[in-house]
């Protein structure tokens, strides 16, 4: 008895299930006239989906835009744009001022150039660092909805991917806008046009990796722990501490005129790391004591060194997934 | 002032599981580090001094003290259990005391015993460098808890903020602007490590003893009191 046998229902060719099993069911009389609904005890009128399926891709770039939208604050309480937007002014402010300081002293080039101005920013970019990516990664933890995700047509791969894009895609944006000022500003200085673009594309390389390594550290350490206060204390720590670890060490290798061992101590942090690698393939200058540059055999340790990290942490993370307990 | 069982509590929430391994992680590199150059350089007191207050008094320190500070209450009151430890007939105040000790403990142990045997590794307190500094990241750690328990009765960001006035303040600024160097608690503590230390070596704060004690005082203080007042009203927010 089912008061709600609509005709959409009756002339459905889908899952008749009368017609198809054998024993009881066919024995209901008037099957083939009656259709659907007879043969279940209550059929309260749901209907399956029957339109289209937007599939993995689309569940992929949603899944990226979310993120990556979130990690600015974006599609959030207004609350939470405040500190994105805050430090992104932070980040930017002084990019113009660079650009100030080289029209007012009408010098022929930046006093600060591209890949160098990052790592300058390097405090500002890790507490961005920390507070974006616990909100990509440890809230979906926290409030369990990875089980809802994994229970669509998303695979472990493709939420990982999406993730460790989009946080890549906005650290990317938050240092490379500065940098585009600093371009533009260059432009409009009439500062050389081709000198400007070879740097702000080395430049723009840079952001790249920096990016890349940079999120793939975070990520991991926030997919460890579902709570947001320990995954941005943590990630801080990782990013900073080496860092400021190896220069100190550095500053001590230098007064003791051990120049090759500063080289070797920089593949100690990521900082350091991308420091060496912007100095030797990028053209910027160096940032180590005394202005140290790598040999040929430091700079091969420095990029295979950048690559392994990359694949471990990108590998840690999807190994994090397999088991997504908390 | 103080109950056993909140601190307990909060001890088990700073410490418990695996924690205690992240806090331990600071302190062993300290140490590791400081054997390192001890070995690569044998003993020398500018060294000691650039390593014990150029990393350990400038970040380990301010370090321990937002992840132990802040998590004193701060992921109870995220999380809405802080709700279950008011309704109980406790004060307040009581309340934020006690956690203020827990944390300054913690703090203390995980910073000023791993900084003065790194002094003795580093020149066999040489100058009473090693006892300086050691008495300096005691006193820090107690203006640091108390300031970050604060923020983290203040804010949900309290970890950010504290890292910002931490690393931004203390770091960045305080090296290029000599004014904000009076308002941090790192050049406090600096300021009696000069003291105790030996006059040969160069420890040396811009601030003066008197002002950084007093300074001391008012922001622990100060901190406890306020953080008291904001428990007493606290509303819980919705999840953002």
């Amino acid at each position: 008895m089912s008061p709600d046998r609509t005709p959409a229902h009756t002339t459905s060719p889908h899952a008749v299930p009368g017609q198809a099993a054998p024993g009881q069911w066919e024995q209901s009389g008037s099957a083939g006239a009656a259709g659907r609904g007879q043969d279940v005890i209550h059929n309260i009128g749901y209907r399956g989906y029957e339109g289209p399926r937007l599939g993995r891709g689309y569940a992929r770039r949603a899944l990226f835009t979310q993120a990556l939208r979130g990690a600015y604050g974006l599609g959030r309480s207004a609350k939470s744009k405040v500190l994105p937007m805050l430090l992104f002014a932070t980040m930017c402010v002084p990019a113009a001022l660079v650009v100030a300081i080289a029209v007012f002293a009408k010098s022929k080039d930046l006093q600060v150039t591209y890949s160098e101005y990052v790592l300058l920013m390097q405090p500002i970019i890790g507490i961005y660092l920390a507070a974006a990516a616990p909100q990509a990664f440890s809230l979906d933890l926290r409030f369990r909805t990875t089980p809802l995700y994994f229970s669509r047509p998303l695979t472990r791969g493709d939420y990982v991917a999406a993730k460790y894009a989009a946080l890549t895609a906005a650290l990317f944006v938050f240092t490379a806008v500065p940098l585009l000022i600093m371009y533009v500003g260059a432009l409009l200085a009439k500062l050389g046009v081709a000198h400007q673009t070879e740097k702000f594309a080395q430049g723009l390389v840079f952001c790249a990796l920096f990016a890349l390594l940079h999120a793939a550290i975070a990520a991991w350490i926030a997919a460890l722990t579902p709570r947001r206060g320990f995954g941005v204390a943590a990630i801080i720590v990782a990013i900073t501490v080496p860092y400021f670890l190896v220069s100190a060490l550095q500053g001590i290798a230098a007064t003791t005129d051990k120049n090759t061992a500063i080289g070797w101590l920089g593949v100690g942090s990521p900082g350091t790391l991308l420091d060496g690698v912007q100095s030797k393939f990028l053209g910027g200058p160096s940032g180590f004591p005394a202005a140290q540059t790598l040999d040929a055999a430091q700079g091969a340790v420095y990029l295979v060194v950048l690559v392994a990290l990359l694949a471990c942490f990108t590998t840690l993370l999807l190994r994090r997934y397999r088991k997504a307990g908390l | 002032m103080f109950n056993p069982t909140v601190a307990r509590l909060t001890y088990r929430a700073l410490l418990g599981r695996r924690r205690a391994l992240i806090l331990c992680v600071l302190p062993a590199l300290l140490l590791v580090v400081a054997a390192a150059v001890r070995a690569m350089n044998g003993a020398d007191d500018a060294v000691t001094s650039q390593l014990l207050g150029g990393f350990a008094l400038a970040t380990l320190v301010p370090l321990i003290g937002v992840i132990a500070g802040t998590g004193a209450i701060g992921p109870e009151i995220d999380d809405g259990s802080v709700v279950y430890l008011l309704s109980k007939p406790v004060r307040r105040s009581t309340v934020i005391v006690t956690k203020l000790i827990v944390a300054t403990g913690v703090t203390a142990v995980f910073s000023a015993v791993p900084v003065l045997i790194a002094g003795f590794v580093l020149n066999g307190n040489s100058q009473q460098l090693a006892v300086a500094y050691a008495l300096a990241a005691v006193v820090a750690s107690v203006a640091y808890s108390a300031l970050f328990l604060l923020l983290g009765t203040v804010s949900r960001h309290a970890v950010v903020l504290g890292l910002v006035y931490a690393l931004i303040w203390e770091a960045l600024i305080g090296s290029l602007v000599e004014g904000a160097k009076t308002l941090s608690v790192q050049q406090w503590a600096l300021a009696l490590a000069e003291k105790v230390a030996g006059s040969g070596a160069d420890v040396d704060s811009s601030v003066g003893l008197p002002v950084a004690l007093v300074l001391i005082v008012v922001v622990t203080v100060g901190g406890t009191v306020l953080a008291g007042q904001k428990l007493r009203s606290l509303t819980l927010a919705a999840e953002e």
